[in-house]
């Protein structure tokens, strides 16, 4: 067996997890502390409040806000119920088919929107919405989301399928089911934690989604990040940084909920 | 005669460039217990799966009850599996897992109860019909697998090495029970093992396969007595294989020289020929005689301590080293290592082997 190399007994280790903690972490918890500022100053601490987060569900920007989260959890919930389908589908045929031809392409293809930069995927998928003669809306944002949510949604649910064993179904098929019944009572329930842990991953991923969302939407239809961003653009104030941790709350919440179902299900192995 | 549950005609199954059955023909007949056995790798699981419907043949037939069943897929095949690892449903309990079969061949929910308030009384595991797999020992879930099995009442059982996850003591409990179910229902059972105590306990009758091949089929009696070749001779059983020189193989008897010089009589496995050849003698049916006086001479290499017997190795004077057994008791004489001592057996304890 190789020697263990310890990274800890590497010389600057520490200083250089703390340097790179703060640089993530730093921003986020000063957007955090800032919303709850009484003050209208972004710098300024003006004491404790509640004030823009009331600003945010009853402010001036508030019925904007509204309409762009609706839009938004609409996009996520039907993005990733879609993306979720597709790649259960995807998962049996990659893992349960045999071999076939192209397989390997098939698997690249899956995976490839996790490769390409999200910008490229943007620009292409404009073009393609445009060349096709497809007006730009909300059905846009909603197709190019299924399609890039699917490899998000298809890692956990294919390594959960990678744990169970084929013998289940073809006990299954022994004790008379066809390969269908074997695939519907047998393989969906034991794939369920990967399957609701996917969907997690694939819901958030959509919510958070910017660049895409910002090409593909028509003039008139804003999601949350996209509605954000035109808000920063006339100035940062306070309220944007509640919504940013209101939504900050949303993302850390689902993440959580997606890695509990997938570590609950392997427990019960 | 009995009919014939399984009949398999001249099955021949390739991976690729890789055979793993070899023109395979057995018939196995009604409510009979048979057991494949071989070391791992020989094929008797392949035969096993073929038989489940779990691989396709390559050529070669399989009927069941007269009927060709090569082409159906394994749910349209009236035969269950226990398998290795049970396979048990994890997600179900103990009494959804028995009814799955059983729904699936249309049963209603309150027949489907009943049967598996019968089974689980077969196999006395009444009071855990509402645990998941996962409490339960290794023995129970042999149990409830089988009880899942024999749910649908298949016309043939099929078990892959169902007893290999279980301990020792377990296991010679569970030998009993197991065949005292095939009697109790008349189930005829396929049985994949590759521990030949276990095979020759509780068959009525026994395929050895080795190499994709079947070596030899009969019951434990035949097999052990008059194995059909080397193969068969060293893996059922301890055997000491001495080298003899054949002088003439005629009418099933063999006459052949042993180291030593003595000329000596015995049955002869058929295609045995004159030549350089094997004479297979079980250790217990060896017998110490004086020195000089016997088939065999040689000296006692050394004694190992087997509790209700005791092994005793003496070598010849060609350097082959043979095993003798006898009971350890007060008056069985066993001479001590270093001792000159003679050998002698039976000609109906021989038998002259094809390589």
């Amino acid at each position: 067996m190789a020697r263990k190399i310890d990274l800890r007994r590497f010389p600057g280790f520490l200083p250089m997890t703390y340097l790179c903690l703060f640089l993530l972490y730093a921003p986020l918890i000063i957007v955090m502390i800032y919303s709850f500022n009484e003050s209208q100053s972004i710098t300024n601490w003006g004491g404790f409040s509640l004030r823009w987060y009331g600003e945010v569900f009853w402010g001036v920007e508030s019925e904007k806000f509204k309409a762009a989260a609706i839009h938004s959890f609409i996009i996520a919930i039907t993005a990733a119920t879609c993306s979720t389908c597709i790649a259960t589908l995807a998962a049996t045929a990659m893992l349960r088919a045999g071999r076939f031809r192209g397989k390997g392409i098939s698997f690249a293809l899956i995976n490839l929107p996790l490769m390409v930069p999200e910008i490229v995927t943007a620009v292409a998928t404009l073009i393609f919405f445009s060349a096709i003669g497809f007006t730009t809306g909300i059905l846009t944002i909603l197709l190019s989301h299924i399609v890039f949510c699917i490899p998000f949604a298809y890692l956990p649910i294919a390594a959960r399928m990678q744990g169970i064993e084929e013998v289940y179904e073809q006990a299954a098929q022994d004790l008379y089911a066809t390969r269908f019944q074997a695939f519907k009572l047998i393989l969906l329930p034991l794939m369920m934690p990967g399957i609701i842990s996917g969907f997690l991953l694939a819901f958030i991923i959509s919510l958070d989604d910017f660049i895409i969302t910002n090409f593909v939407k028509g003039a008139g239809i804003e999601t949350l990040p996209t509605a954000i961003f035109g808000s920063v653009k006339q100035g940062i104030k306070p309220n944007i940084m509640a919504i940013s941790t209101l939504l900050l709350l949303v993302s850390v919440v689902f993440v959580t909920l997606s890695w509990l179902v997938g570590r609950m299900g392997q427990n019960r192995k | 005669m009995r009919d014939i549950a399984v009949d398999i005609l001249d099955l021949t199954k390739k991976y690729g460039t890789f055979t793993a059955l070899r023109n395979v023909s057995l018939d196995i007949r009604d409510n009979e217990f048979f057991t494949l056995l071989g070391p791992s790798g020989c094929g008797k699981t392949t035969l096993l799966r073929c038989i489940a419907g779990f691989e396709d043949v390559t050529t070669g037939a399989i009927r069941l009850y007269g009927e060709d069943i090569a082409d159906l897929p394994p749910n349209k095949r009236p035969v269950n599996t226990v398998f290795q690892n049970y396979a048990l449903f994890p997600h179900m309990n103990v009494t959804q897992n028995i009814m799955f079969g059983l729904l699936r061949l249309g049963q209603s929910d309150a027949q489907a109860r009943a049967r598996v308030g019968e089974v689980l009384e077969m196999v006395q595991l009444t009071e855990f019909a509402t645990r998941l797999p996962a409490q339960l020992s290794g023995g129970q879930q042999q149990r409830v697998a089988l009880a899942r099995a024999l749910a649908p009442n298949p016309k043939v059982l099929l078990l892959d090495e169902p007893l290999s996850a279980l301990d020792l003591k377990l296991r010679q409990a569970v030998r009993l029970e197991l065949q005292q179910l095939q009697r109790e229902t008349g189930i005829t059972f396929v049985f994949v093992t590759h521990d030949q105590e276990e095979a020759l306990t509780m068959s009525d009758r026994i395929a050895v396969i080795a190499e994709g091949h079947v070596q030899q089929v009969g019951n434990a009696r035949d097999i052990y007595q008059a194995p059909v070749n080397r193969f068969v001779a060293d893996f059922i059983g301890e055997t000491n294989l001495i080298d003899v020189e054949v002088r003439d193989v005629s009418g099933g008897m063999a006459t052949c020289d042993l180291p030593g010089g003595a000329a000596f009589t015995c049955p002869a496995a058929a295609g045995a020929k004159a030549g350089k050849g094997h004479l297979s003698v079980r250790p217990e049916r060896m017998t110490f005689a004086k020195a000089g006086a016997a088939l065999l001479s040689g000296t006692v290499a050394r004694h190992v301590f087997l509790g209700t017997d005791m092994q005793v190795d003496v070598r010849l004077s060609d350097d082959e080293l043979l095993t003798v057994r006898v009971q350890n008791s007060e008056d069985s004489h066993i001479p001590e290592p270093g001792a000159a001592i003679g050998l002698n057996f039976e000609a109906g304890a021989a038998r002259l082997l094809v390589d």
